[in-house]
């Protein structure tokens, strides 16, 4: 009467374990929150992250709209589209925030990252320094006779591109704020 | 308008005027202004019970029984901390409940103070939200957002943690008319997914209506609705855990529930199904099984008002994002619109099959000898206690999977119990809550002697307030389930899993000044059960059964729904290693 018909050593599954039948591609995403200022708010946002094993590859954040106190928060994420949906989802259920928008899915979008690098260096390796400085468009913004600190801007690949460069010039430090990002044309997310 | 009044004064003041009639709670140094508000009114009942833990589940019963907000007051420090048990399981199961918490004063927030806890930080995974009140002019906005974002949506519980000197200050009241909240979730469903899904029914040869506890947290209208539905379109229709009683347990095109330890029937329709219409459900793995063998043949559509609930795990056809009532009324109107369609002749040979399954009669036991089987105790409260107004609540394990089997629910909010969570020492709590909403119910709750002795402290709640709870436990000295799990794939190895050292359940229940009643004798049976529901006054009854007995049906880990054990003679290497880190 049994309708169990087991083969020695068949399964080795667990619910836990299991394939999904959802696609397994990992795809960046960047996603723009618009959040409501309260303390908290990004512990909410990191909370869920942590909570539910989601990456976090940059997290910017800070106020844009001093009245509404509204922040935006840029999050670059990584996972399958079925994982993407669920951090969209799950971030949306967070009840101080306002909206969710996936910049990657939503049109085209600019993303910027601001870095300073502090290099040391005498004679030619400083003078190949501001060479290359130069080449990437980032500015000396202080300057000793030993060291230069250097601002660039750019997609996160133009960062560790000169950052790769300078690493052999005597490159000491580095500081990053993460990606910000806008979608292009005239529509707004907020 | 708005009024002037001390923080402590606000709080009361906003369950009043939200309709809040008890409250459960704990006082300490951290609410004592609230407490003694509490005191000088009387239109909020305070029920003080023995441990904070019992406060949130008494509220999470209330909250379940009757669709209301539950409401539990407890102090800062331990008072918050041992609130998160019960936070968890009404997150979880989806529960409307308000906790407020005492904190330490602003100005001592962060220093380490006596009783100071970080009750958000340790909160914030466990509620649907929470807030920490800093100024008493927002202290009236913040209850009654509390209610809104509690009851709007997904229902779940939230938090306010209130500083004593907050509650202490005099602030301006807001009204419940002046609230202001951007959260309004979507309740109407997508027209064009529900005629999809409209389409799909009249053309459906195996259809199966899977439904939830969302059916019934969208409140009675929608198990109406849903009636209405089933009788309509003769679909075969199961249910999880937390759904039973959303259709009615003699309806004929019910199943049973399904899972685990569902019946065999629902389970076999799950996985044959041609067409799964999952209404407020979450494909809960205590549902699903082996994911990848889940239902291979269905097309799936899901009611839910949660986005985050739908294709979390089971990738689904037809998503339909809504509250269940609102969903259900327009699909009804478009499947009549269609001219009420289905296919006749796919569904008659569906119901032969189904009628097939039945016949396996999973649920057959044989109770024979001077043992009460545990599954006759339930068979005999269930005929004895049907006729009257009752109310079900449990603990977690076999006595828990037993109820659901031979327990029959006719209405929703009639069945209380730990689903998500599993939190062995809700139902006793939970129990004291159901009753205080419904002094003149039959309220039982089924317990196992282990889960029942987690939070059996509350006996006294129920004595001070001369509330009715009837305790029946099915004691078989064992951890049941965990036991059932060690004989299964644990090689017999009875780790821990034995209630050693067990009180004597008559004494202990005449120590509180309730009633206790055993009972080991099958033929005696009956008159006891009779003597629990007639005694006026609070049960203890220990009921003594088979200290062996396991329960089935099982679908054992990792496997699909066609492979269930129906019995003992099923479970010999059944769960293989991999299996065996599910629990």
């Amino acid at each position: 009467m049994s309708p169990l018909k087991l083969k020695k050593g068949a399964s080795s599954h667990s619910a836990y374990d299991l394939k999904t039948p959802f696609s397994d591609t990992v795809e960046r995403h960047t996603l723009a929150v618009i959040v409501e200022n309260e303390p908290g708010v990004l512990a909410r946002v990191i909370g869920l992250f942590a909570g539910r094993g989601y990456n976090i590859e940059s997290l910017t954040v800070a106020e844009i709209d001093h009245t509404g106190h509204l922040s935006r928060i840029t999050i670059v994420t990584s996972g399958t589209p079925q994982i993407i949906q669920q951090i969209k989802s799950q971030l949306g259920r967070i009840i101080t925030v306002h909206s969710v928008n996936d910049l990657t899915v939503e049109g085209p979008s600019v993303e910027r990252e601001l870095a300073l690098l502090k290099v040391t260096g005498k004679g030619d390796q400083r003078i190949e320094a501001i060479r290359l400085a130069d080449i990437f468009r980032a500015s000396v913004v202080d300057s000793t006779l030993e060291s230069f600190v250097f601002e660039i801007t750019g997609t996160p690949e133009k960062i560790d591109a000169f950052a790769d460069l300078m690493r052999p010039l005597g490159l000491q430090e580095v500081a990053r704020t993460g990606v910000a990002a806008l979608s292009r044309g005239p529509d707004a997310h907020v | 308008m708005t009024k002037a009044m001390t923080g402590a004064k606000m709080v009361v003041q906003a369950l009043v005027d939200q309709g809040v009639e008890v409250v459960f709670g704990y006082p300490g140094g951290a609410v004592l202004p609230i407490y003694d508000e509490i005191f000088q009114q009387n239109q909020i009942k305070h029920v003080l019970v023995r441990h904070e833990q019992g406060a949130v589940h008494a509220a999470e019963g209330y909250a379940r029984s009757t669709g209301k907000v539950g409401v539990a007051l407890v102090t800062s420090g331990p008072g918050a901390t041992n609130a998160v048990t019960g936070l968890t399981d009404a997150l979880l199961d989806s529960i409307p409940i308000l906790v407020l918490t005492g904190q330490v004063p602003t100005f001592m927030i962060g220093t380490d103070a006596f009783q100071e806890a970080d009750t958000i930080g340790i909160t914030r995974a466990c509620t649907k939200h929470n807030w920490l009140v800093k100024e008493t002019d927002k202290l009236g906005q913040t209850l009654h957002e509390a209610f809104h974002v509690a009851t709007s949506g997904r229902p779940g519980p939230v938090l306010i943690d209130i500083p004593k000197d907050v509650q202490f200050a005099t602030g301006k009241y807001a009204q419940k008319t002046q609230m202001e909240t951007h959260y309004q979730p979507q309740v109407k469903g997508d027209l064009d997914a529900i005629k999809e899904l409209a389409l799909a029914m009249a053309t459906a040869k195996r259809p199966v209506f899977y439904t939830g506890g969302g059916v019934v947290n969208s409140g009675t209208a929608a198990s109406q609705l849903l009636r209405e539905l089933v009788e309509a379109t003769n679909f075969p229709i199961t249910s999880t855990l937390m759904g039973l009683g959303a259709y009615p347990a003699s309806g004929e095109n019910w199943l049973g529930m399904l899972g685990m330890h569902g019946l065999y029937e629902a389970n076999m329709a799950m996985h044959d199904c041609d067409l799964m219409i999952n209404i407020g459900a979450r494909f809960d793995d205590r549902i699903t099984g082996r994911l990848d063998a889940f239902s291979p043949k269905s097309k799936k559509a899901h009611i839910d008002i949660d986005a985050s609930s739908i294709n979390k795990v089971i990738h689904v056809d037809i998503p339909i994002l809504g509250d269940v009532a609102h969903v259900l009324e327009d699909l009804l109107k478009v499947w009549k619109a269609n001219g009420r369609k289905t296919d006749k002749e796919g569904l008659s040979k569906w119901w032969d099959q189904i009628n097939e399954w039945k016949k396996v009669d999973c649920l057959s036991f044989k109770q024979e000898g001077k043992i009460i089987k545990p599954q006759y105790a339930l068979q005999r409260l269930e005929a004895l206690t049907k006729k009257y107004d009752r109310y079900i609540t449990t603990e977690v394990g076999q006595h828990q999977m037993w109820a659901a089997q031979y327990l029959g629910f006719e209405d929703p909010n009639r069945w209380m119990t730990s689903g998500g969570l599993g939190t062995m020492g809700y139902g006793h709590p939970a129990s004291i809550g159901v009753q205080m909403a419904h002094p003149d119910a039959l309220v039982i709750n089924i317990a196992g002697e282990a889960s029942w002795l987690m939070n059996m402290q509350e006996l006294g709640t129920s004595m001070q307030y001369r509330l009715n709870t009837k305790q029946f436990i099915l004691n078989n000295e064992r951890l049941g389930m965990v036991r059932q799990w060690q004989e299964l794939l644990h090689g017999e190895r009875y780790s821990s899993s034995w209630s050693e050292s067990l009180p004597d359940f008559v004494k202990l229940a005449e120590a509180f000044g309730a009633k206790g009643i055993q009972c080991h004798d099958p033929d005696a049976l009956d008159d006891a059960i009779m003597e629990m529901i007639t005694y006026d006054g609070p049960v203890l009854f220990d009921c003594l059964v088979e200290k062996h007995e396991n329960c089935f049906p099982m679908i054992p880990s990792g496997k699909p729904h066609n492979e269930m054990l129906l019995g003992d003679a099923d479970t010999k290497g059944a769960i293989k290693a991999g299996g065996a880190v599910l629990v």
